[in-house]
């Protein structure tokens, strides 16, 4: 008796969230493979009967292009994003606790400003009549003719002002919990400074890595904004191509066949670090299992 | 040993790399200058026309309506879910509603978008207010849910077990005890599901429909068209606005933790 009321509560508790999700996750994104199947109609909507049509068109070169370039240019600003969160999330763990303090404060409030306002800032000072463009036409750096933006370097360069938030605290958090005795350790026994870094504090910050690689490699995948304002149109995105098939010719089933490939995209390196971890934790157990 | 001075100075870089575009375009917004670069001297008269804007005003007045509901369903869905979680901790239903409360989170916001649209358009619901605020309740959920879960983990549950042996019954335990215990994780995880309500555009821009226009569409739209001053001036309000909750929510939430911690 008692244990069937606890079962109805637990149905109880777990109807709302579970029923919402289903109705306007689940069933969409399930939707989306089955709607790509479907042929568009001339009013914008969802025709009847079925066709490989979309599903085959997407072999285009041009379909193909685009992707390989999505692919890399979120390769490209995950590279740039770790290099510079690494070593601030190593600092940011590192000083006291008063101005870590502050640090964190100051690496989160960009996270809580607008979106499209960070895009937007980086399009005026990119700007011709901008304020970087001034600085290097000044020094002599960039000829006064080039442009700065509407180019895979804005977009790679936004991406990354964009995401590094989020890759700099899981390194940190990582970071912190370390036991930097063991650098220490390491150099006693003869390492240099750079070899004891690579050798025994990223290992030990495996975790963070990973964690900051995949909060700014996927939404680099789907990204669409950044490209859209400071992109041109040689910078593309397969994010772009969705938006331009919804918004543009109104191809649903068509936009539904670009975004499963892009689900797939996220879904790889997501399977990968699964695996990855699964087949770690069968090799070398958990540590705490080891001393016992 | 000494330690290695570089780590530090990436760490400035990087600051500087935050802070200076929204430096840039805060100073710009008080430029008279069309354009920014030019310094024409301090004007607040793109602060004036933004007031002369109706448009920008429906946009804000949509998105605070819509935020606050969003807030509101998503908070007891999330609540509700957390609770689930952590109480049936161990059960094969919780472990699959775990992991459809985490997905969504691992899904770029395109994805989310575009299967919503396709959804509402062949269940044929109208694109408006209604579908925004349904398609933000889903993404808020998932945040709601994990805020609340992490404020459980660290509950004390022989609380509630004292207000049941003193002779409360189950809902008066969980309406005087549990809720005001949870008050701080339920205000943070209003804060959050609010802050990304208001902000968000991918979503909102694939299901709103040509009637509903939001804040972060209508300064998109700018964006585009070209409106430079009137968005420099919008953004300053809006990060003054931004820095003032961050501000007052760290202040509060610290009042509570020493509160706590004596």
């Amino acid at each position: 008796m008692k244990r069937l009321r606890r079962r109805g509560q637990e149905i109880l508790l777990t109807l709302p969230s579970f029923f919402w999700l289903s109705l306007f996750f689940l069933i969409p994104t399930a939707l989306v493979f089955i709607l790509a199947f479907r042929p568009a109609d001339p009013f914008g909507g969802i025709g009847r009967g079925w066709t490989t049509a979309t599903i085959k068109g997407l072999a285009d070169p041009q379909y193909l292009a685009i992707a390989w370039r999505t692919l890399w240019v979120s390769f490209l600003a995950t590279a740039i994003c770790m290099l510079l969160a690494v070593p601030t999330g190593y600092a940011v763990a590192r000083v006291s606790e008063r101005r870590r303090n502050l640090l964190l404060m100051l690496v989160i409030v960009p996270f809580w400003t607008s979106f499209l306002i960070r895009v937007f800032a980086w399009k005026s000072i990119l700007h011709p009549e901008g304020f970087i463009k001034k600085i290097l036409v000044f020094l002599g750096l960039v000829d006064p003719g080039a442009s700065l933006l509407y180019n895979l370097g804005s977009v790679i360069l936004v991406t990354v002002y964009t995401f590094l938030p989020f890759a700099i605290l899981p390194i940190y958090a990582a970071a912190e919990k370390f036991d930097y005795r063991l650098i220490e350790a390491a150099r006693d026994l003869g390492a240099r400074p750079f070899e004891a870094f690579r050798k025994v504090f990223l290992p030990g910050i495996r975790q963070g890595l990973v964690t900051a690689v995949l909060v700014v490699f996927i939404p680099a995948l789907g990204s669409y904004v950044i490209p859209d304002i400071v992109g041109g149109p040689g910078s593309e995105l397969l994010g772009n191509k969705i938006a331009q098939r919804v918004f543009v010719d109104r191809n649903l089933p068509l936009a539904g066949g670009l975004s499963i490939v892009l689900i797939l995209a996220v879904l790889a390196p997501l399977l990968a670090v699964l695996a990855l971890q699964r087949e770690k934790s069968r090799i070398e157990p958990p540590p705490a299992d080891t001393e016992s | 040993m000494k330690r290695s001075r570089f780590p530090y100075i990436v760490t400035g870089a990087v600051l500087v790399f935050f802070y200076l575009p929204i430096l840039i375009l805060v100073v710009d917004s008080f430029n008279a200058s069309r354009f920014g670069g030019a310094w024409r001297g301090f004007s607040f008269k793109w602060y004036v026309r933004l007031f002369h804007e109706p448009a920008i005003w429906t946009a804000a007045r949509n998105t605070l309506f819509i935020a606050l509901f969003v807030t509101f369903v998503s908070l007891i869905l999330g609540t509700t879910s957390a609770l689930a979680l952590h109480r049936f901790a161990k059960t094969r239903l919780q472990r699959f509603h775990y992991t459809l409360i985490y997905t969504p989170l691992v899904v770029p916001e395109i994805l989310m978008g575009i299967s919503l649209l396709m959804a509402f358009v062949a269940a044929g619901v109208r694109l408006g207010m209604l579908t925004i605020v349904l398609a933000h309740v889903t993404f808020c959920i998932s945040y709601v849910a994990l805020v609340v879960l992490g404020r459980l983990q660290d509950f004390d549950f022989t609380i509630i077990e004292a207000a049941r042996d003193l002779g409360a019954s189950s809902w008066m335990a969980t309406r005087r005890v549990l809720i005001p215990m949870l008050a701080p994780g339920l205000a943070a995880a209003g804060l959050i599901a609010f802050t990304l309500s208001v902000d968000d555009f991918v979503i909102t821009f694939f299901v709103a429909g040509p009637g509903a226009t939001t804040l972060p569409i209508r300064v998109y739209s700018m964006i585009k068209h070209g409106a430079t001053p009137l968005i420099n001036a919008l953004s300053t309000l809006l990060l003054a606005l931004t820095f003032t909750t961050v501000f007052v929510s760290q202040r509060l939430s610290k009042s509570v933790a020493l509160e706590g911690g004596q």
